[in-house]
C-alpha cells in the first residue's frame, strides 16, 4: 500500500513549467475583454478579475493533472503572493504621491531658506527652520530617552526580580499605548507648572516626544538583551569579570547591532509626530536654534500649517513630507551601516 | 601555583530545594578528578560551587565549607570575582565571544577587566595560551579572524586557552567534550593530561571511558529518587573505582546496571 502511493507520487504527472504563464496570459486577456465590454476597463477591476480567473483556472487544471496536494500548494502560493501585492499597493502609492507632488517645490533653496517675508502666492521660501527644528527637538528627545530606556532595559534584563520589575514592565506596556496628544498635554502641563503659562520652547516638545519614545526604546533594547545567550555572561563571569563589566563589554557589545536598530525605529516613530509638537513647541516662520527659548518650527507642523493655508502651501506641505521621509530614510541607512559594523562576524 | 581543594559538609540549594547534600571531598593539587553520575544528580551544580558560579542563578545558595589552598571560598570578605580568576571554568558548549577575534578571545580575561597590557606581552600571552591549549599551530595564521569561524573542537580548545590565559590555579570542566566528535575529544583528553602538570583539574563527564582515561581519581554522584538531593556516593582512585568499587551503587552504574 505504502509502496504503491510512493510510486504513484514519484511518477505523478506535472503541469509543464510554462503552464502558469500561459494561464496568466489567458486570464489577463479574458479579463481585459470583459472589462472593455462594460463602460471601459478600470485597472484595479481588470487586475482583480485576472487574479481570480488565474487562481481558479490554475487550481482546477492542477487538481485534474497533478492531484489535490499540488493544487492546494499552488492555491496557497497565489494567495500569499496576492496578499503581498495588496500590502504593497498603499506603500508604493504613498511613496509615489509624496515623491511626485513633493518634487514640485523640492529644491536646494527649499532646503536652505525659511519663511520670513513670504506671503500670498509666492513660491519662494522653504523649510530649513523646520528641518533644524525637527532635528533639534527629535535629537533632544533621543538624548533624554536613550539613556533612560537603555538603563531601564538593562535593569529589567540583568537585575530586576520580583514585584518592582513586574511593575516597571507593566507601566512600560501602558506607556507604549498612550496617545501622542496625551504626551503633549503632559509636557505642556509640566512646563506650565514650572515656568508659567507663557513659556514655549523646543525642549517642551522634546520632553513630549521622549515620553512617547522611551517605552519603545525599553521594549526593543530589552528584546535584544534577552537574545544574548546566557553562556556568554557565564563565560565572562568564569574569567573573573565583574558583572557590570560583563554587561558593558559582553552583553551590550553583543547586542549592539540590534540596539542601534531598535533605537532608530524609536526615532522614526516619533520624528513624524505632529499633535504634541503643535501644542508645545508651536510654530514660527523663522529659524530658532535655541531649544530652551521660544517657539520652533518642525517639519510635521510645517506641513500641517502649509496645507491648512492652501494654495501654494499645499505644494510646500508635500515637499516637507518628502523631506521628512528622506530624513527617516537617511537615519535608517545610518542605522544599518552602524549595525553592520557592530554585528558579530560569522566567518 | 596549583592548589588542592578541600570540601566539607557541603549542601547546595536552589531556593528551598536542596540539590546536593553532605559532600566531603579532598582533591590533591596537580591531579585530575572526574565526577560521574546520572543526569540531575548534582555533579555540575557541585562543580559550579567550586568557583562560586553557582550563586549566579537567582536564589541559589551554599552551606558548608570549600577551601582552595587553605582559603575558605565562602568566608566573609571573599570576593566571588577574585575566586573566579583563581578557578577557571570550561563549559559544556564551546562559548567563544562572537564579537571578538581569536586573539581577543584569548585575551578576554585581560581586556574585559580593563587591564592594560603591552602589545608584545599580549602577543606572548596569546601564543603561550594557544600553545597550552594545543591550538597554536592551527590558528597562528588567522588570529584576527572571529572565534566563531573555528570548528566546534577548536572553539572548545579556544575556550580552554581563554581560561588558562588568566593563569588560574584550578581548572573546572563541565562536560567539555559532550558536544564534540571523537577526534576533537581525543585532542582535549590529551590536552587535559598535559594541563595536569600545571593545574588542578576537576572534570564532569558522562563518558565513563573518558573518566577512566583522563582522571587520577573518580567521584560518583547519585540520586536515589527524583526530588531527593544528590549525594557523593564514593570517591577513590580511578583504577579502584572502575575495578573494585566499595559501593554497590557505583558498581551498578559503572557496569551499566541501573535500578
Amino acid at each position: 500500500m505504502t509502496a504503491l502511493t510512493i510510486e504513484r507520487d514519484i511518477q505523478a504527472r506535472r503541469l509543464p513549467a510554462r503552464a502558469p504563464w500561459l494561464v496568466g496570459a489567458g486570464a489577463l486577456a479574458v479579463s481585459l475583454a470583459v472589462g472593455s465590454l462594460g463602460s471601459g476597463p478600470s485597472v484595479p477591476a481588470v487586475v482583480a478579475l485576472a487574479v481570480v480567473l488565474y487562481a481558479v483556472t490554475l487550481y482546477v487544471l492542477s487538481r485534474a493533472v497533478e492531484g489535490p496536494r499540488r493544487a492546494t500548494d499552488r492555491l496557497a502560493g497565489i494567495a500569499v503572493t496576492s496578499a503581498f501585492g495588496l500590502a504593497m499597493i498603499p506603500l508604493v502609492s504613498l511613496v509615489w504621491i509624496v515623491v511626485s507632488r513633493g518634487l514640485r517645490l523640492f529644491s536646494i533653496s527649499f532646503l536652505s531658506t525659511d519663511m520670513v517675508g513670504i506671503f500670498g502666492e509666492m513660491t519662494e521660501g522653504g523649510a530649513v527652520h523646520a528641518i533644524v527644528g525637527t532635528l533639534l527637538v527629535t535629537g533632544a528627545a533621543a538624548l533624554i530617552s536613550i539613556p533612560v530606556g537603555l538603563f531601564t532595559a538593562i535593569y529589567l534584563v540583568e537585575y530586576g526580580r520580583g514585584p518592582l520589575a513586574r511593575a516597571i514592565t507593566f507601566l512600560v506596556d501602558v506607556m507604549t499605548g498612550i496617545p501622542s496628544i496625551v504626551a503633549g498635554l503632559f509636557a505642556f502641563a509640566l512646563f506650565t507648572l514650572i515656568f508659567g503659562p507663557a513659556y514655549r520652547a523646543g525642549i517642551m516638545g522634546a520632553v513630549a516626544l521622549a515620553v512617547l519614545m522611551t517605552p519603545v526604546v525599553i521594549r526593543s533594547v530589552e528584546e535584544m538583551l534577552r537574545l544574548v545567550p546566557n553562556e556568554l555572561r557565564e563565560a565572562a563571569y568564569a574569567l573573573g569579570v565583574p558583572k557590570w563589566l560583563t554587561i558593558v563589554k559582553v552583553v551590550l557589545r553583543t547586542a549592539a547591532a540590534g540596539i542601534v536598530t531598535g533605537i532608530m525605529l524609536a526615532v522614526a516613530r516619533v520624528i513624524g509626530e505632529t499633535a504634541p509638537l503643535l501644542i508645545t513647541v508651536g510654530q514660527l516662520n523663522q529659524m530658532n536654534w535655541d531649544l530652551f527659548d521660544g517657539r520652533m518650527m518642525t517639519l510635521p507642523v510645517f506641513a500641517y500649517r502649509q496645507y491648512a493655508q492652501g494654495g501654494v502651501g499645499i505644494d510646500r506641505a508635500w515637499a516637507a513630507a518628502l523631506t521628512l521621509i528622506l530624513i527617516v530614510m537617511a537615519l535608517n541607512l545610518l542605522a544599518r551601516l552602524i549595525s553592520r559594523y557592530f554585528a558579530p562576524k560569522a566567518r | 601555583m596549583p592548589q588542592g581543594i578541600q570540601v566539607k559538609d557541603l549542601n547546595i540549594f536552589y531556593g528551598d530545594f536542596r540539590a546536593v547534600a553532605d559532600v566531603d571531598m579532598e582533591i590533591e593539587s596537580n591531579s585530575v578528578t572526574a565526577l560521574i553520575g546520572p543526569s540531575g544528580c548534582g555533579k555540575s551544580t557541585f562543580l559550579r560551587t567550586l568557583n562560586r558560579m553557582h550563586e549566579v542563578v537567582p536564589g541559589a545558595r551554599v552551606e558548608g565549607n570549600v577551601q582552595i589552598g587553605g582559603v575558605d571560598l565562602y568566608g566573609k570578605g571573599v570576593d566571588p570575582v577574585a575566586v573566579r580568576r583563581e578557578v577557571g571554568m570550561v563549559f559544556q558548549r564551546p562559548n567563544p565571544f562572537p564579537t571578538m577575534s581569536i586573539a581577543d578571545n584569548v585575551l578576554a580575561g585581560v581586556k574585559l577587566n580593563n587591564r592594560r597590557i603591552s602589545r608584545s606581552d599580549a602577543a606572548d600571552l596569546v601564543e603561550r595560551s594557544l600553545r597550552g591549549a594545543n591550538l597554536w599551530k592551527e590558528v597562528k595564521d588567522r588570529l584576527d579572524r572571529p572565534g566563531s569561524s573555528l570548528s566546534g573542537g577548536q572553539q572548545q580548545r579556544l575556550c580552554i586557552a581563554r581560561a588558562i590565559a588568566v593563569e588560574p590555579s584550578v581548572l573546572l570542566m563541565d562536560e567539555p567534550c559532550s558536544a564534540l566528535d571523537p577526534i576533537s575529544t581525543l585532542a582535549i583528553e590529551e590536552l587535559i593530561s598535559q594541563l595536569k602538570e600545571r593545574y588542578t583539574i576537576v572534570i564532569v563527564t558522562h563518558n565513563m571511558q573518558q573518566a577512566a582515561r583522563v582522571s587520577d581519581r573518580t567521584g560518583f554522584f547519585n540520586i536515589e529518587n527524583t526530588g531527593d538531593p544528590g549525594r557523593l556516593v564514593e570517591i577513590d582512585d580511578t583504577a579502584t573505582m572502575f575495578s573494585n568499587p566499595s559501593q554497590r551503587a557505583t558498581e551498578d552504574y559503572i557496569s551499566g546496571r541501573f535500578g
